[in-house]
């Protein structure tokens, strides 16, 4: 017990450098994502066929490699970022792909007629966007975009193999000096649950709710 | 800016190192697939069919894994476990125990869904026959719950193949880690990317690829 309260402070400290670099990455990722994930759906061709090529590529590609890619690979075109910008840059552009493609399967759920029925009763572009699709989008979009949320409260934890004193780090820094492993492992463990645990409830609701 | 000069010989002296590497990661792969899988449709099985008491059990094992890194997973078992009990066992074994537990709990999912989804109609059709239990088990539910499931389980597959570059952290010697060992080797940092990149690219599409030509094949005409 008494180990806990020591360790506390500095795990807490990890775990505001996960919150930090997940509410960084969803931030940007979804003012990148979605409208390019308009563009996919409605842009001209020559602009979904970047939006697309960028999508799979990046989706292919393990966010680990991507990590190194930037931090270590960049400095070589002259892009010296430090570890904790790095880290952003690359699982912001992961994420980026995959909010990309939540948008487009969101948009492209909502069946033709509904447009049709839009144009029919003499409804504007802007104005079929706004009252017809957005509304319904959103609905199609929450759930899966919460649940990607998870993932990046997760995919954070990659940060630490940059250096970037995350929960992840804070803890393998602890079991460095303490030797006590197991315990701070679960330790490390529940406080990810509790971030995540009510976010996975939230986006299973929001699922039966919507869809 | 672009004064750098790109030596790709040095890093294609390697090359048996990065294919050792994507050799490893697919093994990974393919032994977490088969015991994730394993895993998957004996807990999906006990969810739906099994006594109640294993139901809770089995959400808890769900709940904790998807909502933990796998990161931390894969330290846990590595570094945490034989520091507490009296077990020893290399980092590759203890890399293909994680993902696969890690797999299943996704796979669970999955599968029970696709159990669900079979048709009552079918089910009874399979007892009208004179099926035994176990026979409805093997000849109906589980072909057409794979069948039903193949989209989401290739989607499965291919992450689970993308995690194994995860295995690197606690060196195993994988794709990622070849990356990585060749590029302190060598000093060769973008040339190794610029190679290492495409083979994962290439090799989860091809994956990706396969599954979907498998996906047609048995899709369920409706």
């Amino acid at each position: 017990m008494a180990l806990f309260f020591q360790t506390l402070p500095f795990l807490l400290d990890g775990l505001l450098t996960t919150l930090l670099v997940s509410v960084s990455v969803v931030v940007l990722s979804l003012a990148i994502g979605i409208p390019l994930g308009c563009m996919l759906v409605f842009g001209p061709l020559w602009a979904r066929l970047p939006i697309r090529l960028y999508a799979d590529f990046v989706r292919g590609v393990p966010i680990l490699v991507l990590l190194y890619f930037v931090y270590y690979g960049l400095p070589v075109i002259a892009v010296n970022l430090p570890s904790l910008p790095a880290a952003v840059v690359a699982l912001t552009a992961f994420k980026t792909a995959q909010i990309i493609e939540i948008a487009r399967g969101a948009f492209q759920s909502i069946p033709v007629d509904q447009m049709e029925a839009a144009k029919s009763i003499g409804l504007t572009l802007p104005d079929r966007f706004v009252h017809v699709l957005a509304p319904q989008a959103v609905r199609r979009f929450l759930p899966p975009f919460v649940n990607s949320v998870v993932d990046t409260v997760k995919g954070s934890s990659l940060v630490s193999l940059l250096g970037v004193v995350d929960l992840m780090l804070s803890l393998q820094q602890v079991i460095g000096r303490t030797h006590i492993a197991l315990p701070l492992y679960g330790i490390g463990a529940l406080m990810y649950f509790a971030i995540n645990f009510p976010l996975s409830a939230l986006s299973r609701r929001l699922e039966k709710r919507f869809i | 800016m672009m004064n750098y000069h790109f030596n790709f010989a040095i890093v294609w002296r390697y090359a048996g190192k990065l294919f050792d590497g994507l050799l490893l990661s697919l093994e990974l792969a393919a032994a977490t697939v088969a015991i994730g899988m394993a895993i998957g449709l004996v807990l999906a099985l006990a969810e739906l069919d099994g006594p109640r008491w294993l139901k809770p059990l089995i959400r808890a094992y769900v709940e904790f894994v998807r909502n933990v890194p796998l990161l931390l997973l894969v330290y846990l078992v590595f570094y945490g476990v034989p520091s507490a009990i009296d077990l020893q066992y290399d980092a590759t074994t203890s890399f293909v125990a994680t993902l696969a537990i890690y797999a299943g709990a996704y796979l669970v999912e999955i599968l029970r869904a696709g159990l669900e989804a079979v048709p009552k109609g079918l089910i009874e059709a399979g007892k009208a026959i004179g099926l035994t239990p176990l026979g409805v088990l093997v000849h109906v539910r589980l072909p057409t719950a794979l069948r039903i499931a193949l989209p989401s389980l290739s989607n499965t597959y291919v992450a689970l193949f993308k995690d194994t570059s995860i295995a690197s952290a606690i060196a195993v010697p994988e794709l990622a880690y070849s990356m990585r060992w060749i590029e302190t080797q060598t000093f060769r940092t973008v040339e190794v990317y610029l190679i290492a990149t495409p083979i994962y690219l290439l090799t989860s599409y091809a994956m990706l690829l396969l599954l979907r030509l498998a996906e047609r094949r048995y899709a369920i005409a409706r």
